[in-house]
């Protein structure tokens, strides 16, 4: 090109200061800028990590990624990115990415205890057949299962349910979103009746206060954190708090750091309340005239095996769900016992902090936010603890309501647009409907044009349960798409050795070859992000669009090509005849068993013969969406093309119908690719920024002021678990939930707190974030974050190797005494990204009851020198 | 509501920070101009924990390599001809691998000389001094969540800081600018060895080369005295009489001279 680096450095810098402060470029300048840029391609799309969901604008050139910017234009971000975001350009150029099907092999046949050897894509599914139908004639579509993930883009999730619920009829797929908000999702689903935040990211610039409960924003939501710094700099009222169970790099910018014993959150949300009730600061009038108060069992068990010595008499471990409404006067009282004296001792947190906190909530002059993430989610009462949040803030009137309200913050980029929006749980349809609901199999029956009676009513295995049938042998068919279960399971040593050793056939879809890939019996290599078409919803609701950038490398395929192309290797006849289906006992239904659909099939014009990728995928109306498009602009559609129609238009059409008029309305497939995302519900071609308010909310009806419209678990018992029924439409609820043990503590044996997360740098299990030089160079492994005391009463010293071990497992590991992370004595954490450090194999896999979502903060440990 | 001691902490360090060290920051690009030189030697070496000031230390180092043998990290090496450096000589750099700080230093305990002052505790090493060179390309400046070098630093909070800015041309996110402080810094060089710029924008100088020095000739109005330096000599002292004397005959003459005002 002539020109040397330093020019063209120059140049760029000249073009960009110009741009950036209104200077005009000289002529020749943008000319050479221009001449340097010719034939790159611009196009926006989203960053591949967290549940912010900052836009990006990705360059492609001669079908290579070669630059990513922010997006200035979106409204998350406006052009900012974290560092993880800035290396998206990077994520799919690692040198040992997947490229073709790799099958354990011995002799030339499929050996599960052979080596594995590349494969062609047609042994790899001639396999993969022969092993699903082996397991699935014996034992019915409850031995095979599908785990799932809060990154599969909006149409690959779809395609997946779709493929299991109507396909093979089997409710045995569940997202790794399970161990990451599925306390979140039933803390919305039982206060308000409907899934996902009802305020919105301008809440931060609206607020006075911003509390981050179990949080550590400033390293995991950085962008969010970035606009919260900016809130408390330029709006002096601004407090900032930060309840953790250790020090960390969100009380940089703290008013309050207020550490707490694990556990002990549940109790000092009591304290709030009934502080708050004490100073008369609650609005009772949005209180009469939009709650109720509630509450439920508490001899729930700890979500572990029955035969565990915790779930002994927990006599409600089958009910933990059920929940009866309570009057203000009860809900008083349950509060009492929480006064400052109590959940100080047991908190460990100075009675000064928690009444500087409570009197933050009870400031009636004051908005405020609460933001959480995994410190209530992953917690053994998981669902109990978002309840309370919105408890304090409906107590408040702090809910909904602009710079108000309490925001459950999500760590997967499409933990809401896909995992719960589309439903890829082991109960769920999509837009909030269950399986369990005969009202919602019908219409979900109508809008994918199945027989009558086709979907199962059973609720299927949840992640936990999957991973434990896999031992037990009740699931022998398992298919990993798009995450990598076999680092991010707790009690991981358990899960390795049932899979590897039990009767049954794993699959991991994977771009590179992860720790799940590698006890994996047959590995699919896949496309990522930027070389498919895809969608994301984050966590205010927003959905993007984004467009195939490039072409995936070698033979590796996106995974609604793998699901589309598995589906036609199943002929109707082969799975919508009788199935068995042990414990199935529902209305309507056989004991035991799934009936016969075909003759209602072949009446509905189906024939038997036909495959599921016919009925399910290639339907006639679905053709119509043409391929070639022009909403495409030049980009490729590798798996339009190999469909010979626009596939993921057509999915995202019929999927749109599930949430017209319901509350969870999206717009069309080509609005999406013309704007930066979109805030459902989208009425009228309008976003939505607050639900349930009115003049925000289109479903609100003018004069209500609010309406929690949500229409879950909204006939409920009064007064006790067996009470009359009565109609709580239109409010939310604000539940009593006691303060309860830990499912583990520390003890003489084990005698440390584990907490595990994450670090800025790296995201999830580090398959990505590991393979970009610099994000590796800058946290080359995990280190164990403990306090100096406690190293030194172990005569332990900063980067010593030590042994850390639970029960369950042992890893080896450095311990670092200072540093970003500040654990207080009796607590170590260690971030689980990193594959030679699996943490999981410590981690306790006890869950909350309700949500079944794993704890991931708390188990005991002990730690000795290498 | 007081503030929690926390919070005192942090408003301590951002006020600990010497007034030379944010002009070091604001000065950045001068230090950058002279570090990426033609020659990568003229980077100035970073000598192991305990090394003395570098004329003594050079004086006393025998060149035997025990340090190097004992570092478990080869985070030392030996100077060989090229280097840029004498002969011998232990250094390191950072961005190959930088010193993570062994508590128990045994570097400092395998050298038979003094060259490594016995006995220094790490955390009092200064094998160097943090520059954040290059504003102009570090992300942290351009509003990114990067600040890896804050989080990699072994000494965060202490040896780099953040400051917070709005971020105006967003009006919505803010700045989180690294900021070394001189006192607690040890030249580990974690911060230049994470930085994931293909050139790191945060560079170990030596303490020389890193340090700037304020003139005596002014004082920070909202500083204490304090900041008068032990050796301090006053250059404004009152001069003995002959010198203003002869002082004053120069400007005589020179008012005198009236070759500039006078038509030629």
């Amino acid at each position: 090109m002539g020109q040397t680096r330093r020019e063209f450095v120059k140049t760029a810098v000249a073009a960009s200061v110009a741009t950036g402060i209104g200077i005009p470029v000289s002529a020749g300048a943008r000319e050479k800028v221009a001449e340097l840029h010719k034939d790159w391609k611009w196009d926006k799309s989203v960053c591949r990590f967290c549940g912010v969901g900052c836009g990006i604008m990705m360059a492609t050139k001669d079908g290579r990624v070669v630059s990513v910017k922010g997006d200035p234009e979106s409204p998350v971000n406006r052009g900012l990115n974290c560092i993880k975001g800035y290396f998206n350009a990077k994520i799919m150029y690692g040198e040992d990415r997947l490229t073709k099907p790799l099958l354990r092999m011995k002799d030339g046949r499929y050996d599960k205890k052979g080596r594995f050897a590349p494969v062609s894509w047609e042994q790899a599914f001639d396999v993969m057949e022969a092993k699903f139908k082996e397991y699935y004639g014996k034992h019915g579509p409850s031995s095979v299962a599908i785990f799932g993930s809060g990154q599969y883009t909006i149409d690959e999730g779809y395609a997946a349910v779709k493929f299991m619920k109507a396909g093979v009829r089997s409710n045995n797929i569940d997202p790794n979103a399970r161990h990451c908000m599925a306390s979140a999702v039933a803390g919305f689903i039982q206060t308000f009746g409907i899934d996902e935040p009802p305020g919105c990211y301008d809440d931060i610039e609206l607020t006075d206060a911003v509390v981050s409960w179990g949080a550590n924003m400033a390293e995991c939501h950085p962008i969010l954190w970035s606009r919260v710094t900016d809130r408390k700099l330029t709006h002096p009222k601004t407090k900032v708090v930060n309840l953790t169970t250790f020090g960390n790099r969100t009380s940089d910018i703290a008013d309050l750091e207020i550490i707490f014993e694990p556990q002990t959150d549940l109790a000092i949300m009591n304290f709030i309340a009934r502080h708050m009730i004490e100073k008369g600061a609650i609005d009772k009038k949005f209180i009469d005239d939009h709650c109720v108060f509630a509450t439920g069992p508490t001899d729930i068990g700890y979500g572990l095996p029955a035969d565990h010595p915790r779930e002994q008499g927990q006599k409600m471990r089958g009910k933990a769900g059920a929940h009866w409404t309570i009057t203000f006067e009860e809900f008083k009282k349950a509060l009492e016992p929480y006064t400052a004296d109590y959940v100080s001792k047991l908190s460990k947190v100075p009675k000064k902090q928690l009444v500087e906190l409570a009197d933050l909530y009870s400031d009636r002059k004051r908005k405020i936010i609460s933001f959480w993430t995994m410190g209530f989610n992953q917690h053994t009462r998981g669902t109990w603890v978002n309840e309370q949040i919105y408890a304090i803030h409906l107590l408040g009137g702090k809910m909904s309501t602009p710079g108000s309200g309490a925001f459950s913050l999500t760590g997967q980029p499409s933990a809401c647009g896909t995992a719960r929006e589309v439903g890829t749980f082991a109960h769920r349809l999509p837009s909030d409907m269950v399986v369990a609901n005969a009202g919602h199999r019908a219409k979900s029956e109508k809008l994918w044009h199945l027989p009558p009676k086709t979907l199962n009513p059973k609720v299927g295995t949840h992640a936990v349960k999957m991973m434990r049938e896999l031992r037990s042998g009740g699931v022998r068919f398992f298919w990993a798409q798009v995450t990598n279960p076999f680092q991010d399971f707790a009690n991981a040593n358990e899960w390795v050795k049932a899979a590897r050793e039990g009767d049954n056939f794993i699959v991991v879809s994977d771009a590179y070859p992860t720790v799940s890939a590698k006890v994996a019996d047959l590995v699919l290599p896949a496309a990522m992000i930027y070389e498919k078409w895809g969608a994301y919803g984050n966590a205010e609701r927003r959905t993007q669009h984004w467009r195939q950038q490039v072409k995936a490398p070698g033979e590796a395929k996106a995974d609604i090509w793998q699901t589309m192309e598995f589906s036609k290797r199943f002929k109707l006849k082969e799975v919508w005849g009788e199935q068995p289906l042990p414990g199935l006992k529902a209305a309507g239904f056989a004991d035991g068993k799934l009936p016969d659909v075909l003759p209602e099939a072949k009446k509905m014009g189906y024939d038997p013969e036909q495959t599921l990728y016919d009925v399910l995928f290639a339907r006639a109306e679905y053709k119509k969406y043409a391929w070639p498009d022009p909403i495409a602009n030049g980009h490729p559609n590798d798996v339009a093309e190999d469909a010979g129609f626009f596939v993921q238009k057509a999915l995202w059409a019929e999927y749109r119908e599930f949430g017209l008029g319901n509350g969870h309305d999206l717009a069309d497939f080509d609005t999406y690719h013309r704007v930066r995302g979109l805030r459902w519900p989208v009425v009228n071609g309008r976003e939505t920024q607050w639900r349930f308010k009115e003049g925000y909310d289109p479903y609100v009806k003018p004069g209500k002021g609010y309406d929690f419209y949500g229409k879950a678990l909204k006939k409920i018992p009064s007064g006790s678990l067996k009470g009359e029924k009565t109609d709580v439409s239109g409010r939310a609820k604000i539940f009593f939930r006691p303060y309860a043990e830990p499912a583990e503590s520390p003890d003489k044996d084990y005698d440390l707190w584990l907490c595990t997360g994450r670090v800025l740098e790296h995201w999830h299990s580090g398959s990505m974030t590991k393979r970009v030089p610099e994000l590796n160079r800058a946290v080359p492994y995990a280190v164990c974050w403990m306090h100096p005391d406690d190293a030194k009463k172990r005569g332990l010293a900063r980067n010593d190797e030590v042994v850390l071990e639970s029960r369950r497992g042992k890893v080896r590991v450095r311990v670092d005494t200072e540093g970003r992370n500040r654990p207080p004595i009796g607590l170590v954490f260690v971030p689980w990204f990193d594959e030679n450090v699996l943490i999981n194999k410590l981690t306790l896999d006890a869950t909350c009851p309700i949500s079944k979502e794993t704890d991931y903060k708390k188990c005991a440990v002990r730690v000795r020198k290498a | 509501m007081s503030p929690p001691a926390k919070d005192v902490s942090r408003r301590g360090f951002l006020a600990a920070l010497k007034p030379q060290n944010v002009a070091l920051a604001v000065a950045g690009s001068t230090v950058w101009a002279y570090v990426t030189g033609e020659s990568r030697a003229s980077v100035p070496a970073r000598r192991p924990p305990g090394a003395r000031d570098e004329s003594a230390f050079l004086a006393s180092c025998i060149k035997c390599s025990q340090c190097v043998e004992a570092c478990p990290y080869d985070t030392l090496q030996v100077a060989t001809a090229g280097d840029g450096e004498a002969i011998g000589v232990p250094y390191f750099e950072p961005r190959k691998v930088p010193c993570y700080m062994c508590p128990d230093t045994p570097c400092i305990a395998a050298c038979p000389t003094d060259a490594l002052l016995p006995d220094t505790p790490i955390e009092e090493a200064e094998m160097g001094l943090a520059v954040l060179v290059d504003q102009e390309n570090c992300l942290a400046y351009k509003g990114l969540r990067c600040e890896v070098c804050y989080r990699a630093c072994p000494l965060i909070g202490r040896a780099i800081g953040l400051e917070f800015r709005p971020n105006e041309r967003t009006g919505k996110h803010a700045l989180f600018i690294p900021v070394v402080n001189s006192d607690a810094c040890t030249g580990c060089g974690r911060c230049e060895h994470a930085c994931v710029l293909e050139e790191a924008a945060i560079k170990v100088l030596s303490v020389e080369q890193a340090r700037g020095k304020l003139g005596e000739n002014y004082r920070f109005g909202w500083l204490e005295d304090a900041e008068i330096s032990p050796d301090f000599e006053a250059p404004m002292a009152a001069p003995d009489l002959p010198q203003w004397r002869d002082g004053l005959e120069r400007v005589l003459e020179q008012m005198d001279d009236l070759s500039g005002i006078e038509e030629p």
